[in-house]
């Protein structure tokens, strides 16, 4: 049976009728053209799909669009458009954090979500953010440096 | 910024758009008004087909099969070999061989009209394993040996050698599937146009994809044109597959004349993909009074599954780099593809070399513990150098930095004082690996059979842009290429223009695969430059082709593998450092350095990456990466089961290089994105072994069986079985 579901998409209201079942992956790639957020595993195994929910970071391939009713959405496409955003994709673009690119959206959520709450990781706090996030490409060494170089280049903005 | 060392890092100009995601891939496009494709497949590894029955089919939705190609057209794809069925017809040989392909509309009723086929099959009995292959069970269904290919190779006399041994032992060394677990899972569109198709792929070598196809409609290969779309990762997974997911996509557009479009999710893709070949070596090895290796014979048999495609080719690599880093006096490699009914196993990183390099390093290492010595002392014994004598009969032809390498890893890895200090079965240990990589094709193969071409188009605007068929997949060849051709113009990266190939507008420079791409191509952008340059700045608009020439004087017979395999090779040294804990037996890995000879590095930073993850993905097949097959079915089917490294795994890496300019490659680089994932298994198995003090001849080794071995294994110091 379809609802009407009600949310704020990266800083947005939005609005639509649908399944309150259909995965929030599917809204925000199909209704709404999020392509940032990437599907990897569809169990909520690989991080790919990776979106700040209410400020806190969940896999969208399991979370039905239902859920997120009267909620806030924060994509990729979001976060990327934000000042601490733009600093981690900056440290990524230096710091080599980039292969094949298809699990950097999760990874930069990630990371934006990791020194939102730890401005100042350890390389294992770093580690222990990022576990959630399922890279084959870089062997994660030079992602973790990169997010050191965010933390450092964004200073105190991470604390406000 | 262009009279700077070429190896000083830049960002890498794929950089931003894939950390916004603002990149497309295939998925993200939306292909209106193409139909969703979905593939019908064989649900057992061996039998008969009888029967299938449809539910009755919608208007607009209709079922594709091997009856649907057009007279003329061939049921093949042509992928080196021509064996393997787009779709089956009347025989199934593996579980996952597509049957046919659903088309229609709506995606979800194509898959709810897909779990409605039934299909009747007459069971036979399958060959899982390489000794059931071996064994021929069930009945041979390749040849009359169940053998899709073999190769021997040998120098020296081993028989004469073996006689005058002073004892001769025998081992086995096997390795297990892997699965690639590129993010980006498979997924392709192809549309009619006109009198030809467009295909839209997920994919590595756009060429091989046309090349493979076409004659499913008696088309050329022009009539098939593919452009590739960002390729999130694909370590040889999208070699040769893309071809078997665009086969039945081209069949399908043809009948349906609309597009249609297919993208797996991580469930099909693990269980119906290709993965690397499972591995059994068996080595017979004589050794003089004092120990010394005089002969070493080996059998090579790769579990090909149920048709041959690229394999043989991957079987050579493996039996060409069966003696590793070493130089015996008398060798013989006898290579044997063996037919089973599992999913065909096709190319990942490394490409059969991993296998035998594995197979080698361990092998060396318990000759040298059943003798009480540090397998690092025996092995130095046999280094190979400049000069002598490869498995093909052929020569070293560049200067082997071993030694220096080993000395950088001894260094950085305190490996002397930890291999003197931790006492085997102590609880911790230090495992070190010796591993190259022939770059690009085979022999001649570069000339003879890929003829690569490639075309710098210069516009008036100043603009640059480079014509060749190779592929960005992740390893950052997107900013390698600009990079060498910027370098030599000495004009800005930005005015230099490479996009992702498209079939019709690019010249043929063969496959982005066995590491060919720098060390090849590379060397055509930077020759292709050099012509350029002295008319940059007089002429407005003109072309610049340059075709690949093999260097003379280095002769190599296809028919019987004899003389130079590789001109150049990238060589590695790593050591892994782990503890393992004495209750629960799980083990930690405290550290890892590694040093690479790759010629000369074009930008240090993509090569550190590359070095990064291929060191990772090696530790991930030695440990985790556990992918069965029980009675023909892949037991692991998710990210959840199939456990590949997460940032928690592994400590940082010691990421070390040696300079050793190749001369035929551009500024002196030579492939590496393979050589990177080679020996990083063998050195944490040495570690292992040496903390639990028991021999290891098998990976992958997940936590749970190193308490078996803890337990109930062989001490490393027992002899290994005696033969004659």
């Amino acid at each position: 049976m379809e609802t009407r579901i009600c949310f704020r998409l990266n800083g947005k209201g939005v609005a639509l009728t649908t399944d309150p079942l259909r995965r929030l992956i599917d809204v925000l790639r199909e209704d709404f053209d999020c392509k940032g957020v990437k599907e990897g595993c569809s169990e909520g195994e690989c991080g790919a799909c990776s979106v700040l929910f209410n400020g806190k970071m969940v896999t969208s391939c399991i979370i039905p669009i239902g859920a997120a009713d009267g909620q806030e959405i924060m994509t990729i496409e979001g976060v990327s458009a934000t000042e601490k955003g733009k600093i981690i994709v900056d440290a990524f673009a230096d710091g080599g954090a980039v292969q094949c690119g298809y699990c950097i959206p999760g990874m930069v959520i990630a990371a934006y979500y990791l020194l939102s709450n730890n401005p100042d990781p350890t390389d294992d706090e770093i580690r222990l953010g990022i576990s959630g996030n399922i890279c084959r490409c870089t062997g994660y060494d030079l992602i973790v440096e990169s997010i050191h170089l965010a933390a450092k280049r964004g200073g105190a903005i991470w604390k406000s | 910024m262009v009279a700077c060392d070429i190896s000083k890092a830049v960002r890498r100009v794929d950089a931003v758009s894939k950390s916004e995601g603002t990149i497309k891939y295939v998925s993200d496009y939306s292909f209106d008004d193409c139909l969703w494709g979905r593939l019908v497949r064989s649900g057992i590894p061996r039998g008969k087909i009888k029967a299938i029955h449809l539910p009755d089919l919608p208007e607009g939705y209709r079922f594709v099969t091997y009856k649907d190609i057009p007279e003329g057209g061939h049921n093949y794809l042509h992928m080196i070999a021509t064996d393997w069925k787009c779709f089956a017809e009347d025989e199934v040989r593996y579980v996952g061989e597509t049957i046919g392909i659903l088309v229609g509309p709506d995606r979800t009723k194509v898959e709810d009209l897909k779990q409605k086929i039934v299909i009747d099959y007459e069971e036979m009995t399958p060959a899982v394993t390489i000794d059931e292959g071996l064994e021929c069970k069930g009945g041979a269904f390749v040849n009359s040996d169940n053998i899709h290919c073999r190769l021997s190779l040998n120098v020296g006399d081993v028989d004469a050698a073996f006689k005058k041994a002073a004892k001769i032992v025998t081992e086995t060394v096997e390795t297990g599937f892997q699965e690639h677990v590129y993010l980006e899972t498979n997924g392709a569109c192809c549309i009619p146009e006109g009198d030809h198709y467009v295909v839209y792929a997920s994919a590595q070598c756009p060429f091989y994809i046309a090349k493979s196809i076409s004659p499913l409609l008696n088309l050329t290969p022009d009539k098939v044109i593919v452009r590739q779309t960002t390729t999130g990762g694909a370590f040889g997974g999208k070699e040769h597959f893309p071809d078997v997911v665009c086969g039945p996509l081209l069949v399908a557009a043809y009948v349906m004349k609309k597009g249609v479009k297919m993208f797996f999710d991580r469930e099909e893709d693990i269980e119906n993909s290709v993965k690397r070949h499972p591995s059994k070596v068996v080595f017979k090895t004589g050794l003089d009074k004092d120990g010394n290796i005089i002969a070493m014979d080996s059998t090579v048999c790769y579990n090909v599954g149920g048709y041959l495609a690229s394999s043989f080719v991957v079987l050579q690599r493996g039996c060409f780099h069966v003696t590793g880093c070493y130089s015996f006096p008398n060798i013989r490699s006898v290579g044997l593809g063996v037919a089973t009914n599992t999913f065909p196993s096709c190319a990942f990183r490394g490409f059969g070399a991993p296998q035998t390099l594995f197979a080698v390093e361990t092998h060396l290492c318990h000759l040298a513990e059943m003798q009480g010595l540090d397998p690092l002392e025996y092995k130095r014994r046999y280094f190979i150098k400049q000069g002598d004598t490869t498995s093909t009969n052929g020569k070293v032809v560049e200067r082997v930095m071993i030694p220096e390498m080993l000395e950088q890893v001894m260094k950085a890895s305190d490996y002397e004082r930890k291999a003197r200090e931790y006492k085997w079965g102590s609880g911790r240990g230090i495992g070190i690996s010796f591993y190259n990589h022939g770059g690009a094709f085979t022999g001649n193969g570069e000339q003879a059979i890929i003829k690569a071409r490639c075309q710098l188009h210069k516009s008036a605007n100043g603009d640059v842009e480079i014509l060749c068929s190779q592929t960005e997949m992740g390893q950052g060849f997107h900013t390698i290429l600009p990079k060498i051709a910027a370098h030599v113009l000495e004009i800005p990266m930005e005015k230099v223009i490479f996009k992702d190939p498209d079939t019709s507008r690019v010249p043929d420079s063969g496959p982005t695969a066995a590491s060919r791409s720098t060390m090849i191509v590379g060397e055509l952008v930077e020759k292709a430059a050099n012509l350029m340059k002295p008319r940059y700045d007089k002429e407005e608009d003109f072309t610049v082709e340059t075709h690949y020439e093999h260097p003379e004087g280095f002769p190599w017979d296809q028919s019987t593998f004899q003389g130079y395999a590789y001109l150049g090779y990238g060589w590695g040294v790593c050591a892994v450092e782990v503890e393992v804990d004495p209750c629960t037996a799980e083990i930690t890995t405290k550290g890892i350095w590694s040093s690479h000879d790759c010629g000369h590095l074009i930008d240090e930073r993509i090569v550190h990456g590359q070095v990064n993850g291929g060191v990772i993905q090696g530790l991930g097949w030695g440990s985790t990466e556990v992918m069965q097959n029980i009675g023909g079915h892949f037991k692991q089917t998710s990210m959840s089961d199939y456990i590949i490294p997460t940032s928690m795994d592994f400590p940082k890496q010691g990421v070390y290089f040696v300079e050793n300019p190749y001369q035929w490659g551009p500024f002196g680089a030579k492939g590496m994105g393979e050589l990177v994932f080679n020996g990083s298994a063998a050195a944490y198995i040495d570690a292992v072994s040496k903390a639990i003090g028991k021999r290891i001849s098998s990976i992958p080794l997940p936590t749970e069986e190193v308490m078996t071995y803890m337990l109930h294994g062989t001490d490393l110091k027992s002899e290994l079985q005696e033969v004659r």
